[in-house]
């Protein structure tokens, strides 16, 4: 049964309706409504919650805790690099600042956070839905990610570990002296909280869409996610199967990775990638479909080519399966083998060339507007560009010798990961901030800090990729001394992203509580995230909405009122008919 | 640019320009679109609904396939660098390469041994056999252009023609352990001239393939069941094997490469040849890595040109050429004990401690009285 909530705050008198849609005055305080977040109260309230949206904002904090470690872990490795010499730390230390970096934000920031933080809360509302298809599992998965999470954390306070995020055989079964099979565990358990929220993804799309809400007027965000899900399902199961070799051979050694047994330690990294390739489109996809969000609404416009870009997303993430060997090229295998991942990398680059080039059209004949978020989406666009581009340099056989294992590879894969996932992300964040918290979060402050984080992280990167055509190796405590003016750059690029990062952390926190109070639909968008209160009740609409348009219909702000609204003098005792 | 020191330098970096191009003019493109839209199309007035548009299949097919054939220029031109980089000359000078945490060891045709350090001749093609004790490293010149991994139970080529006299460095660039970035040096790139005195000063050196013979015929005695001269007895014989097909116990054939003379070294029993009985030992924790390059390096001195026949493959020889590429990585040398110790190293240059080790050990001392 529909139940509408709200009654306490009618006040029976047409303005008040008004109110809500137009765009200047103010509308009701939120505390005298009831949404997810204060309908209930208390610990329990949140650590048992089946509310998508509630999870939402759990893997909101831990992703964020994730996020600030391996950030740390960043800044000491940058500190690290100031000076040629080894001198800040010792090699082992060294050795395991990065790999711990890249165990935390691989594993526990990039792969989980569109997905499961933007995604868990947005899907169910965006397909106008009340919850995912499964919300226990839901709750379950955020019980498994943040016991994974703990059991990395307990490895590496404990001793930590030093083979690198790769983990390649046989020095991390053999070699190494360090908690291989602890963190190895964390992974494992944390896979598998990426294998429900996937599934429940995938089910959700499939079975909870809105009457009309039809798989051509799904938001691409929604595509994207279900692309997402798809590599989630298929590809996570390998990783856990190669981390459970690892560990066997490392306590047991049965002999499939080493060669002394008759293994062959090339195996792993055929596994390994298997799944870690894919696994930079589950970080990318998300951020992809964020982007498209950003840049229809910011201009207003439909999507260039809705189809091509949702399709793009299905091509890439069925393409991307078959490319891992091009991270091999110099492991010995066969050059045969190189050839055909080489062709298979190149044609998978064209699903995104496909996606910016829509995007920019999109902007033809709009109404673009340079929000906050609409600066992250066009930052994501640049930085992606270049990472993009510079794919193009490791596909590329020949050139790849080169500049495999140097900082060229290092600065690539933080374009596409870092520029490509994190730009999505806080894009993301800003623009979904008023309907997760209610409130909105400081406009000026925002396009700062949007400013702050796009050249820190230009500065962090560029440098590198100059330094890696020179010849500087990867995971280098100590390095030659002719690389050191571009390791002090990309440091002083590194701490000026450092504290960019730090100011919307500060200006979101400050907003959950002083932030101006945020309208239902604070940009006037036809998206069905919007055309219910902000921030929503826990069932997400009062009524179940039909959908009789299309995907980025826009239209004046008085077409856009919240869905199955209560008219004054109505008591609430009786489920509403179905809005428009 | 780093400097440009090998044959492959010019081709690389020419690629490289390449694609720096088309990056600079794809995204300066793509920016200026953007920046001319921003100002064009800004907003105007509040709740503007602009006319939508559905998208353009023209334009799609146009965005599509002119990014493909751009994307199949770039792989065509990779590719042909890489086999260049990747196939190995016939007629390089050979140098054995064995990796190990955190050193590189070199050995000459000639016997000279270095660590950390090459010294090779300009303008001649190199072509390093390597191979390492323990984990993965790879060896990385960047004035040279090119890099390859180094496996464990494999053995991986890497070749290269040096233009230029000079020193070089030498990087590992394979993550190997705590102490990755200490293992690098320097190649030193000479003159012919400068090469051969370095050469000469380096004398009495005893050569691989001396070694390999002493070893064969006195050290480990393979000489009892191959012969002296490796014609053959109880065991299969030797001269011109190598390179040739070998006709397998039970069907099957496999060519006899390096990796598979070390297989038939290591694991006798694995790939017998068809008429002789399984008694041939394994040599398994017994020799060292470079022990078994210079065993091997010695057997492929049977072949001179790859000419002469074998008894060993005459029926159906042609059959399945591939078997050999197709071979696994073979078994490792040494048992988890004997990886960590280390026989020849020059820094540590006491005897290995587990007894089977000693067999090997004045033989080993024999090739180091250079130090």
């Amino acid at each position: 049964m529909l139940r509408p909530i709200g009654a306490a705050t009618r006040t029976g008198s047409n303005m008040e309706n008004e109110k809500r849609v137009s765009p200047d005055l103010p509308v009701e305080p939120v505390e005298s409504r009831v949404n997810y977040l204060n309908a209930q109260y208390g610990v329990k309230s949140w650590l048992l919650t089946k509310d998508h949206k509630r999870i939402g904002l759990l893997y909101l904090a831990s992703v964020s805790l994730f996020f600030m470690l391996g950030g740390i872990y960043a800044m000491m490795i940058r500190l690290e690099l100031l000076t040629p010499q080894g001198d800040l730390v010792q090699s082992q230390t060294y050795n395991k600042l990065f790999t711990h970096h890249g165990v935390l934000m691989v594993f526990f920031f990039l792969i989980p956070s569109i997905p499961a933080v933007l995604g868990n809360f947005l899907v169910p509302l965006m397909i106008g839905a009340k919850d995912l298809a499964f919300p226990r599992i839901n709750l379950l998965s955020w019980y498994i990610y943040t016991l994974g999470g703990i059991f990395t954390l307990w490895a590496m306070i404990n001793g930590g570990v030093d083979t690198g995020w790769t983990f390649y055989t046989p020095f991390s079964t053999t070699f190494s002296n360090t908690y291989v099979i602890a963190t190895g565990l964390g992974i494992f358990i944390n896979g598998f909280s990426s294998i429900l929220t996937g599934l429940n993804f995938i089910v959700t799309i499939h079975t909870m869409r809105a009457p009309g809400m039809t798989w051509f007027r799904l938001p691409l965000f929604i595509w994207a996610h279900y692309a997402t899900s798809l590599i989630m399902i298929l590809g996570t199961p390998v990783i856990a199967i190669t981390i459970l070799l690892v560990a066997l051979e490392r306590a047991a050694h049965i002999g499939i990775f080493d060669p002394a047994l008759g293994g062959d330690p090339i195996l792993f990294q055929h596994l390994f990638w298997f799944y870690s390739h894919p696994a930079v489109y589950i970080m990318i996809l998300p951020s992809m479909g964020v982007v498209s969000e950003l840049i229809a609404n910011f201009s207003r416009k439909n999507i260039f080519g809705y189809s091509f870009v949702a399709f793009s997303s299905i091509a890439i993430a069925v393409f991307g399966f078959l490319v891992w060997g091009h991270h091999m090229f110099v492991s010995g295998q066969s050059m045969y083998a190189g050839l055909i991942f080489s062709f298979l990398s190149f044609a998978v680059a064209i699903p995104s060339a496909i996606k910016v080039f829509n995007w920019t059209a999109t902007l033809f004949q709009g109404s673009i507007s340079f929000d906050t978020p609409m600066l992250y989406g066009l930052g994501f666009i640049g930085l992606f560009l270049i990472g993009g581009m510079t794919g193009l340099f490791l596909a590329a056989l020949g050139l790849d010798v080169h500049v495999t294992d140097t900082y060229f590879v290092v600065a690539h894969f933080h374009y596409v990961m870092v520029g490509g996932t994190l730009m999505g992300y806080l894009g993301g964040l800003h623009y979904w901030w008023p309907k997760i918290s209610g409130r909105m979060y400081p406009e000026g402050w925002g396009r700062f800090a949007a400013l702050v984080i796009f050249v820190g992280f230009n500065l962090t990167f560029l440098p590198q990729f100059v330094a890696g055509y020179l010849g500087m190796p990867r995971r280098y405590h100590a390095y030659a001394p002719e690389f050191q003016i571009y390791n002090v750059m990309s440091s002083a690029g590194a701490s000026i992203l450092g504290m960019g990062l730090l100011i919307p952390l500060a200006y979101l926190v400050w907003s959950m509580r002083y932030g101006r109070v945020a309208p239902a639909n604070p940009w006037h968008l036809p998206g069905l995230e919007w055309r219910t209160a902000s921030p929503p009740p826990t069932e997400n609409f009062y009524v179940t909405p039909v959908v009789t348009w299309e995907a980025y219909e826009f239209a004046p702000p008085e077409e856009l009122q919240v869905i199955g609204k209560l008219e004054p003098g109505d008591k609430g005792d009786h489920p509403i008919e179905v809005a428009p | 640019m780093p400097e440009q020191a090998s044959t492959f330098a010019s081709k690389v970096d020419a690629l490289y320009f390449y694609l720096c191009g088309l990056t600079v003019f794809f995204t300066l493109l793509i920016i200026s679109v953007l920046i001319f839209f921003f100002v064009k199309y800004r907003k105007r007035a509040p709740f503007e609904v602009p006319r939508p548009i559905a998208g353009s299949i023209k334009l799609e097919t146009l965005w599509s396939v002119i990014p493909f054939m751009i994307a199949m220029s770039i792989f065509v031109w990779g590719a042909s660098v890489y086999f260049a980089q990747y196939r190995m000359p016939k007629d390089g000078m050979e140098i054995f390469v064995v990796g190990k945490q955190w050193m590189w060891k070199f050995q000459h045709s000639t016997g000279q041994r270095e660590i950390n350090e090459l010294h090779i001749p300009v303008g001649r093609k190199i072509k390093l056999t390597m191979t390492t004790e323990d984990v993965i490293h790879d060896l990385y010149i960047p004035a040279f252009r090119t890099k390859a991994d180094v496996v464990p139970g494999r053995y991986t080529s890497l070749w290269f023609e040096p233009t230029k006299p000079g020193r070089y460095r030498l990087f590992c660039a394979e993550y190997c352990g705590t102490n990755h970035s200490g293992m690098g040096g320097w190649v030193e790139v000479m003159t012919q001239t400068d090469f051969d005195n370095w050469l000469s000063g380096n004398a009495n050196q005893v050569s691989p393939v001396e070694a390999g013979k002493q070893l064969f015929t006195t050290t480990l005695g393979c000489a009892t069941c191959h012969n002296a001269d490796g014609t053959g007895g109880r065991g299969p014989a030797l001269t011109g094997l190598y390179g040739k097909t070998v006709q397998l116990e039970g069907g099957g054939t496999v060519t006899a490469d390096e990796a598979y003379i070390r297989e038939a070294i290591l694991n006798p029993q694995g790939q017998l040849v068809v008429g002789y009985q399984p008694i041939m030992p394994t040599f398994k924790g017994q020799l060292n890595e470079d022990q078994l390059l210079q065993l091997i390096a010695y057997i492929k001195s049977l072949s001179p040109g790859q000419s002469s026949g074998i008894e060993t493959a005459a029926p159906a020889s042609a059959n399945n050429p591939q078997a050999g590429a197709a071979t696994p990585a073979g078994q490792g040398a040494k048992s988890p004990d004997a990886q960590r110790s280390n026989p020849l190293n020059a820094t540590a240059p006491q005897p290995s401690a587990n007894g089977s080790g000693n067999n090997a050990a004045p033989n080993r001392r024999g090739n180091q009285n250079r130090q």
